[in-house]
């Protein structure tokens, strides 16, 4: 009978899918096959039984080649730099468990580090808006159950979260939404033809950059007031057409990504599409979301917020939590020259940082904690590679919509491998020995 | 463990009817005993008030919510000092959405021990777990939300009892939760289309019950599964004009229904924050107290108790499962809105709010609280509660203590009013001289509310056997005369030992003690109905699967205190 492990978590997007199944060789070693996940989930998986895995610290030596050392002398190694430091970065988190978190910010907390997650590429403007003007919002199951009509806002899950339209959003039969993606109108709102806009309803294809422009159209044709012919490139009949498609649905969902997030306006954008939403609830059901990218970034900000207050961007080398985006976010940071030490798990910023930034970090001393090769790892002055969350060690991760599902360890992580937690839990008493408390 | 003897303290107990009497107090092994040996250490408790550890039966201080405060409040922590880490305590921030340490911290320094987080989504059971084990110090649990779950409106609604009893018995099991929350019922469900129920017989749109069946319905089944605590009420139409008939009505729901339990619970439904719901007049214009009418039968009937939600005149951040009441705040307010509807479940929504001395509103919430709490005769029925952080921060627990004990303080709090005149009018409170003595505080804010919480056999009492849980407060009853003197003292425990630990030591902090997590096993009847509609709901209308539902222990909950129950029949 085949050795299939059931209810297994996919950890790769904000989807952050539970129900893969894992089939696994007899002696539950190997992962075979993985079913139900989209493509780049199931790649995770496979991912770590690549057979020239790297399964051992290495550090940088002067002439660029790498040697390998121990956990040990890896925890020492990322401890002095830490503890050396006055203004240590301790930058990702978004691609781990809560657990890991946790002890990452007790190591924060005694070396007096900047802890900063990914939204601070991604959906930090998001997390500023909501900070300006609430989100009403609500859990995945409840748009599907509830929802007739559909926005993608800057958004292109075909690609960016391959399966929340089959589970979430469009094709599901929810408890008031028995017929599927015949109950909903879906509208998308893009400037380019994505393979999310061809299953549209409705596609307004805005041009690029303006936004802000035409949300604030809507909110003034929800009021049945007066447009100029053309808004953001698209004519006025069309934005009193979606208005009141979305004004005469039961129950609104708006998703919205990076489109918004990071293009011109940038918080304003999310400010006014919250607007927007609010705008929705006196005529009818309206919640929004975003849709966040790493499968645990959500979670950062979760822990961050019950330990510290804030949600990314926490400042701790002042002995208490500041946060102020701008002055405590890695990139500005890093362009100021103001840290001295970097340290990285579960992001990989080689790749998603601009190459300024990315310099910055080379030329420090540098610590990545991550299970891949990451172009981060080959800018690092040492790489120490972890087991794969939710492949090879459980933890909590949050969705996207901030609900809380535990990861599953599905097999054993290669021989004498230690967790990004435990490898945390070394380093942290390695800084209390060196803080001599 | 060490032995500790607390000499010569004024011993507060109304368990023990110790009403200030010199007494000693002895520790060993975790709990209150007779007498210790010559070794014990001593404490100095000469010119001290002493009292059982305090027990809060309703505060929002972990889970979904209560992060989405903090983390979209980033205002908040400038509120109040953001105390750096030192000895065992890491840095800790906020004000009325404090961090988990600052309140495991905060708590501690009012001497409090025992802390009840008074809802918990279902479907974010993990996440309140997360922060209840990150909390240091206090004991909690945590109140699972029932009043607008569909399992529970479909089997109320067939009038199956035994299956809305095994459903909830396998809801706490696998949220590891500890009691019945009902908040809004039927309300948050119709919010799900923008809608709300505003009266115990709205029915609820699509699943066509009402509020007061489901009242009833839950209480009946605390009943069937001999649970520790009551049913826990929040009912419908909170805080608008007029609303204390709802509230009349909902109440008179528990006529008839006795207790059954071996936790020594006499009551059969708790009303939280009834000063939200005490509320007279027709709108803003004409709003006024009905503290009287609501105090009256409370006083009246012995199978319910309340806790007040004192309005503290704050700046501060409400959050309810009430998702529809939020949403009228935020119209009135206009003040930021965050809102969560939870699939099959609930909902909630968080809004700042500043409950300004000068607006008369305000002020006549402030003053419907002290009315209520003035106007009780047994004391073990009316809790020490601001409905943290609804009416304010749970750290003016102090603050509020003096309004109670001091006319004088009330007086001064009226004189700083802008409408000191309309606030006079409109409440009963100045005509009030009654001044609460340090026994009522005690039943307030342990006595009555462990007794009420089915946990007066491990809190609340300073009784050989219970619980270690001793507070010793700078607070001389005898020489007292300044009402200022409660807020200090009150607010800053001199000694706290949590079973049988010194937790503060002369005013520090020096051990996070030993945190646990309180939670209900009860064993119902096998019931295949039960489980085939929950595997079927799984299935088709939540998104997380039934296995990856259930709160572990290993993770979420560390250090569990079970109270296993067997309710087959
Ligand atoms: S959609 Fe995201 S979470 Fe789901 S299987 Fe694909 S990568 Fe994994
Ligand atoms: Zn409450």
């Amino acid at each position: 009978m085949a050795n299939i492990v059931s209810d297994v978590i996919c950890p790769f997007c904000g989807t952050l899918c539970d129900d893969l199944e894992v089939e696994l060789s007899d002696d539950g070693k190997k992962i075979l096959e993985v079913y139900h996940a989209c493509a780049i989930g199931a790649e995770k998986f496979l991912h770590s039984q690549a057979e020239d895995r790297i399964t051992r610290p290495r550090m940088m030596q002067e002439d660029g080649t790498t040697k390998e050392v121990s956990y040990e002398e890896a925890a020492k190694y990322t401890a002095k730099i830490l503890c050396e430091a006055k203004k240590p970065l301790m930058y990702g988190w978004s691609s781990t468990s809560c657990e890991a978190q946790s002890v990452g910010h007790s190591v924060a907390e005694a070396v007096g580090g900047i802890v900063d997650n990914t939204a601070t590429v991604c959906h930090g403007s998001s997390l500023i808006a909501v900070q300006d003007v609430g989100i009403p919002s609500c859990t995945l199951g409840e748009a599907m159950n509830r929802a007739d009509r559909v926005v993608f806002w800057g958004c292109n899950p075909a690609h960016a979260h391959p399966r929340h339209m089959s589970r979430y959003s469009v094709y599901p039969r929810g408890f008031f939404t028995g017929k599927g993606s015949k109950s909903r109108k879906v509208v998308v709102i893009d400037p380019r033809k994505t393979d999310t806009a061809s299953l549209a309803d409705v596609h307004l294809q805005l041009e690029q950059g303006r936004d802000y422009e035409l949300l604030s159209a809507l909110r003034v044709a929800f009021r049945g007031e007066k447009l100029p012919d053309v808004v953001a490139g698209i004519p006025k009949d069309q934005i009193y057409e979606a208005a009141d498609l979305l004004k005469s649905g039961r129950f609104v969902i708006i998703y919205f990504g990076m489109g918004v997030t990071q293009s011109l306006g940038k918080n304003h954008n999310i400010d006014i599409a919250i607007g927007v939403t609010r705008d929705l609830n006196d005529y009818t059901k309206a919640a929004i979301m975003p849709m966040r990218g790493h499968y645990n970034v959500t979670g950062s900000g979760e822990v961050l917020g019950w330990q510290y207050g804030f949600p990314f961007c926490v400042d701790l080398s002042r002995g208490i939590a500041r946060y102020n985006p701008g002055e405590t976010s890695s990139n500005d940071l890093l362009m100021r020259d103001e840290v001295d030490a970097v340290f990285v798990l579960g992001s990989d910023p080689g790749a998603h940082f601009p190459i300024s930034s990315v310099k910055k970090i080379s030329e420090l001393p540098s610590v990545a904690i991550d299970p891949h090769l990451t172009p981060t790892t080959a800018v690092c002055k040492l790489h120490v590679p972890v087991a794969f969350v939710g492949v090879e060690v459980g933890g909590c991760c949050y969705r996207m919509d901030n609900v809380p599902i535990e990861s599953r360890k599905v097999v054993d992580p290669p021989e004498g491998m230690l967790t990004d937690q435990e490898f945390l839990e070394m380093v942290l008493a390695e800084v209390r020995k060196c803080k001599g408390v | 463990m060490a032995e500790y003897l607390i000499k010569n303290g004024f011993v507060f107990d109304p368990v023990l009817g110790i009403n200030g009497d010199k007494k000693d107090i002895a520790i060993k092994d975790g709990k209150i005993v007779e007498s210790v040996g010559a070794s014990a250490k001593v404490i100095d408790a000469a010119g001290k008030t002493v009292m059982a550890g305090g027990v809060d039966i309703h505060a929002h201080v972990a889970g979904p919510k209560v992060n989405v405060g903090r983390n979209f409040r980033p205002e908040d922590k400038r509120q109040a000092t953001y105390e750096p880490g030192k000895g065992v305590k890491r840095m800790s921030g906020g004000f009325s959405v404090p961090t988990v340490f600052k309140t495991g911290y905060k708590y501690a320094d009012m001497g409090y021990t025992t802390v009840m987080e008074a809802a918990m989504p279902p479907f974010y059971a993990k996440h309140t777990h997360e922060e209840m084990r990150d909390t240091p110090i206090i004991d909690q649990g945590a109140y699972p939300v029932f009043g607008n779950n569909w399992f529970v409106l479909e089997y109320l609604k067939n009038g199956e009892a035994e299956n809305t009893a095994a459903y909830i018995a396998w809801l706490l099991r696998m949220t590891k939760g500890f009691a019945i929350k009902c908040v809004n019922p039927g309300g948050t469900e119709a919010w799900g289309w923008g809608l709300n129920c505003t009266s115990v017989h709205d029915p609820v749109p699509y699943f066509d019950i009402t509020p007061a069946e489901i009242v009833k319905g839950l209480i009946e089944a605390n009943e069937y599964l001999r649970l520790p605590h009551s049913m826990h009420v929040h009912s419908n139409n909170l805080g608008n004009p007029g609303n204390y008939e709802t509230t009349l009505d909902t109440l008179k729901l528990a006529e008839g229904i006795s207790a059954k339990n071996n936790f020594g619970r006499e009551q059969v439904l708790h009303h939280t924050h009834i000063q939200f719901h005490s509320y007279g007049g027709t709108t803003w214009g004409d709003f006024e107290s009905r503290a009287d009418k609501i105090a009256d039968y409370v006083n009246s009937q012995k199978n319910i108790t309340c806790d007040i939600g004192f309005v503290t005149l704050d700046e501060t951040t409400t959050m309810t499962a009430d998702g529809p009441f939020e949403h009228h705040l935020c119209e009135l307010n206009h003040l930021k809105w965050a809102n969560v509807d939870v699939e099959l479940e609930t909902g909630s929504g968080v809004v700042p709010y500043v409950y300004s001395p000068d607006v008369f509103v305000c002020g006549i919430q402030w003053a419907i609280g002290l009315e209520i709490a003035l106007l009780a005769k047994d004391h073990m029925r009316y809790h020490m509660t601001t409905d943290h952080p609804n009416a304010g921060p749970f750290t003016r627990y102090p603050r509020v203590m003096k309004w109670l004990m001091s006319a004088k303080a009330r007086d001064e709090m009226f004189a700083g009013m802008k409408n000191e005149d309309k606030v006079r009018d409109r409440t009963g409170l100045s005509t009030m001289d009654r001044e609460l003595s340090l026994y009522e505080i005690a039943m307030m804010t342990r006595a009555g509310t462990a007794k009420a919480l089915g946990l007066s056999h491990m809190y609340g009492s300073l009784t050989p056997g219970l619980c270690g849980d001793v507070a010793v407060y700078d607070y001389n009853p005898e020489t007292a005369s300044d009402p200022e003197a409660i807020e200090t003292a009150f607010g800053k425990a001199a000694f706290l030992f949590k079973q049988g630990e010194l937790i503060i030591n002369d005013g520090e902090i020096v051990s996070n003690g030993n945190k646990r997590t309180l939670w209900v096993n009860v064993k119902t009847n096998e019931n295949t109905q039960v489980e085939r509609d929950i595997a079927l709901k799984f299935n088709k209308f939540y998104t997380v699967s039934q296995k990856n539902y259930e709160v572990y222990a290993h993770h979420y909950v560390p250090n569990p205190l079970v109270f296993e129950i067997d309710a087959t029949v």
